[in-house]
């Protein structure tokens, strides 16, 4: 049967798709919603642990503030005496996520993480101009900007790695955590963890896609619904780290 | 696409009957599976009930069974007590009235009662039961632990779940029950991700969605429950796995135990898990009842010879209870020292579930009333599910009231009303469906005596096992009790106790009665003809061999809605979906051709989604 008669049968009496796409991607849709289903139950769970607690204590320190010059690598130390990180409170993500690489001991509130963000929302343009240049059948383009989405994929999984190992050095661990709470870095862990994990199975999944468009496959088969798809999950992943990010390092 | 079945490949026995990607046979897998899970739990119930009807007597089978490590002197021990308790409800729960009913039916007549060549992915419809049968290895290997399975009763909450030295349950066997879960999980996920494709993407031609059986309406609705409730439990999972292994306190307050002294894991909370669980776990119930009541619906209709009373009816009110149950999971935590004001909302929630069950139960008696009924096994099995709905339906009003829950709670009451209204009841559409598709599974019909045999045992069983415990639970028995020994107030039960026992006994010789008729007929049962019920859905027009693709030809085009049975102006007394309907106004209109195309996904992004919005709020041609 010809696709054009196809699509012009009613809506929704049968013998096509409803929402005018193919099983593949509808199903891409779905498990998407599902897994944000999964999200919410780990970020509902922080809030039920977070907000179990009373409001952290706040400190008012200047960006840019050499805390190495001014407290000789004590200032976790410092802040604990004063109370502000003690096992009662919530810590204030501006004293825990202060750190930049080759900066050391500068105070630079949630300065990486926002170059994180940045690096991961950048990748989902350049996973649309993929996308986009695939409906234009543009080969060398797609293979060019799904190699430039895998990039930003791989500098978002070593910035994590960088501030994991940050953090480790740090003290935190999934049962301590020198700022605080133990809850605290467990949830940092597994809520950025299973995060992690997802860009992780993307960037895979963008590199499997990546080599198949090299190969010519989609130009074969005459679309490229396939980046389309990962297209959708690699948006997503996007999307669930503003959550991430939100819940995290804003409130 | 998968529509694209032209040719026919000479299968190897593992391609066909072990690693098949055949709806048909994916659906056997689920269905047999699924029995010898409900052997395994059904023997397990009769096991237990040996202990609370007769505490002090030896039971030299036990000792066989369990050797003398769980049943010393033929006696169980009291940890493995507990572990029969929680690996019969977690087996009856997802193993057998999950996964085993909705698996079993969804995959068999989705893609043959809307009309498709197969699952929209029969690759991961494959996979869907590769990880269930794994999950039930992984679980059924948790017995044969040294510290036993998994004790803290099926819902797991914690400490006893999360703390690895709480009793010996917690141990190997609990993190041996969560992995299982968790592959459970991602089954259903599979599973359902591909009925939600295949029902919403590919109805064939006419196959509207106000045409669809009311069993595809139930099926595409526990699909979607399960694929936004399973996915709450995977993340509660995870963070138990966690506490368990990892020395997190998620679900870990400040507590002392005995024995072990103040924990070091402390700053979480046991009641977060419960929400957790519960977003699941009252979805669960559901996802649990609706594909039997859908069969129901099936069942009667084509026995009673009438239109289903109520079709619409029967849909809103399917919506209604999914859409309600996300809203009433606190019902099951009321003595958690919920909120009062937050308890009254989920009371009044719960209590609202009530109207759409009422329609359909009422619809079921009002299809029923007046009809040419024929008393097939099916059909007797559909009676039983209304029947047991009923029962177990209106004691469900008394547990959702908050201030009544607070004395029943873990009560035997609660067990009485959640075996009648969504075990048994369950189990029975379950045997309706299987009594009613057996012809269209295997072209043979099952043995008729022994199905009348089969339902009236079950039936009289199911009440005498579970009636009398709503006076057990009343008088304020505990669920979940080893031995009521030290509690002299009890002692009175303990007759009813043998009774009940003794009914479960006579409930489980029952069902070896099911299993030699269900088993015997495959290979010696009279010949099916093609349409044996005179049904009007089209699995019946395809052929029973299994052929890769379902219809040997064009796949049937659809005319009318499934259920007209009986019409007056016509001299047979049902009219198959797929014949034309001559008298109708041909109600098709066609939209006006739009510029975009191809099924191919070239159509930019942006026109798509939107012209998906235009779609569905009818702004399509402005």
């Amino acid at each position: 049967m010809s696709s054009n008669a196809v699509n012009t049968l009613p809506t929704w009496a049968g013998g096509r798709s409803p929402f005018r796409v193919s099983y593949g991607k509808f199903m891409m849709w779905i498990f998407l919603l599902s897994d944000a289903f999964t999200f919410s139950s780990l970020l509902v769970g922080y809030g039920a642990v977070r907000f179990s607690f009373p409001e952290p204590v706040l400190e008012e320190i200047s960006f840019g503030t050499n805390l190495h010059e001014k407290y000789h690598d004590g200032f976790v130390e410092m802040l604990q005496a004063k109370g502000v990180f003690s096992e009662s409170h919530w810590p204030s993500p501006d004293l825990v996520f202060n750190h930049f690489p080759f900066l050391h001991g500068l105070h630079l509130p949630l300065l990486f993480v926002s170059l994180m963000t940045f690096i991961l929302i950048f990748s989902s343009v350049t996973m649309v101009l993929a996308v986009e240049a695939g409906q234009r059948m543009q080969q060398k383009k797609v293979a060019l900007y799904m190699f430039y989405t895998i990039l930003g994929g791989l500098a978002f999984l070593g910035c994590q790695a960088w501030e994991w190992t940050q953090f480790i050095t740090e003290g935190a661990t999934l049962n301590s955590n020198p700022w605080g709470p133990v809850p605290f870095a467990a949830l940092f862990f597994i809520v950025t963890g299973f995060h992690g994990f997802h860009v992780f199975s993307g960037v895979v999944l963008n590199a499997v896609i990546f080599t198949n468009v090299l190969k010519g496959t989609y130009e074969k088969r005459g679309h490229y619904e396939m980046v389309e798809k990962t297209g959708l999950y690699w948006h997503f992943v996007d999307l669930v780290w503003v959550f991430v990010f939100t819940f995290f390092y804003l409130i | 696409m998968s529509n694209d079945h032209g040719h026919h490949h000479k299968q190897s026995f593992i391609s066909k009957y072990v690693f098949s990607m055949d709806h048909k046979m994916i659906s056997k897998q689920f269905l047999i599976t699924g029995i010898v899970m409900g052997v395994i739990g059904v023997a397990m119930s009769i096991l237990f009930r040996l202990q609370l009807a007769w505490p002090d007597t030896s039971f030299p089978i036990l000792n066989w069974l369990f050797g003398d490590k769980w049943a010393p002197d033929g006696r169980l021990d009291s940890g493995f007590y507990m572990g029969l308790v929680t690996i019969h409800g977690t087996i009856m729960v997802f193993y057998v009235l999950t996964a085993g009913l909705s698996g079993t039916f969804s995959n068999l007549l989705i893609p043959l009662q809307v009309g498709a060549r197969d699952m929209a992915s029969p690759f991961m419809n494959m996979l869907s039961y590769w990880f269930f049968f794994l999950s039930s290895v992984v679980l059924m290997s948790s017995m044969f632990v040294e510290t036993g399975p998994a004790s803290g009763g099926w819902t797991v909450y914690p400490p006893l779940s999360a703390l690895a030295k709480a009793m010996p349950g917690s141990g190997t066997g609990m993190t041996l029950w969560l992995i299982a879960i968790i592959l459970f999980i991602v089954s259903a996920l599979l599973g359902g991700i591909n009925y939600i494709a295949t029902v919403l993407n590919m109805r064939t031609k006419g196959m509207s969605m106000n045409r669809l059986p009311l069993t595809i309406w139930a099926f595409l609705l526990t699909a979607i429950l399960g694929l936004l409730s399973f996915p709450v439990l995977l993340g509660g999972g995870l963070l138990l796995m966690f506490d368990r292994l990892a020395g997190t306190s998620f679900y870990l307050s400040d507590i002392y135990l005995s024995g072990i002294g103040a924990l070091e894991q402390s700053g979480g909370s046991p009641i977060l898990y419960q929400h957790l669980f519960w977003f699941l776990g009252h979805p669960e119930v559901y996802i649990i009842i609706m594909p039997a009541l859908g069969i129901t619906s099936e069942v009667i209709a084509v026995n009673s010879r009438k239109p289903i009373f109520g079709y619409t009816a029967m849909i809103i009110s399917l919506i209604g209870i999914s859409v309600l149950s996300f809203l009433v999971w606190g019902h099951h935590m009321f003595i958690t020292g919920m909120s009062p004001l937050l308890g009254t909302l989920f009371l009044i929630m719960t209590l609202i579930i009530a109207v759409p069950s009422a329609v359909k139960t009422f619809n079921y008696l009002a299809t029923l009333w007046r009809g040419s009924i024929r008393f097939t096994n099916g059909m007797m099995f559909a009676i039983g599910l209304v029947s047991l709905f009923i029962t177990g339906g209106l004691t469900g009003i008394f547990l959702g009231n908050a201030a009544l829950d607070i004395s029943l709670h873990d009560t035997y009451f609660v067990v009485a009303h959640f075996h009648l209204v969504m075990g048994s009841s369950a189990i029975f559409g379950m045997m309706a469906g299987i009594y009613h598709w057996y012809p269209r599974m295997f072209g043979r019909m099952m043995n008729k005596t022994l199905g009348y045999v089969h339902f009236w045992l079950t039936f009289l069983a199911a009440y005498m096992v579970f009636f009398p415990m709503h006076f057990q639970g009343l008088a304020g028995v505990p669920r979940r009790y080893y031995t009521f020994d030290i509690l002299p107030e009890f002692a009175p039960w303990l007759d009813v106790n043998v009774f009940i026992t003794l009914a479960a006994i006579l409930g489980g010789i029952a069902q070896l009665v099911f299993l030699y008729n269900f088993f015997s007929s495959i290979f010696f049962g009279e010949k099916s003809v093609q349409n044996p019920w005179g049904a009007n859905t089209l699995e019946w027009t395809a052929p029973v061999e299994h052929i890769h693709g379902n219809w040997p030809g064009e796949i049937p085009t659809v005319y009318r809605w499934p259920y007209d049975y009986s019409r007056p102006d016509s001299d047979s007394d049902f009219i198959p979906q797929n014949v034309p309907d001559e008298g109708a106004v041909e109600e098709v209109h066609y939209a006006p051709q739009t510029p975009s195309a191809p099924e191919h996904e070239d159509v930019p992004e942006r026109v798509m989604f939107l012209g998906l919005l235009k779609n569905w709020f009818g702004f399509k041609n402005a």
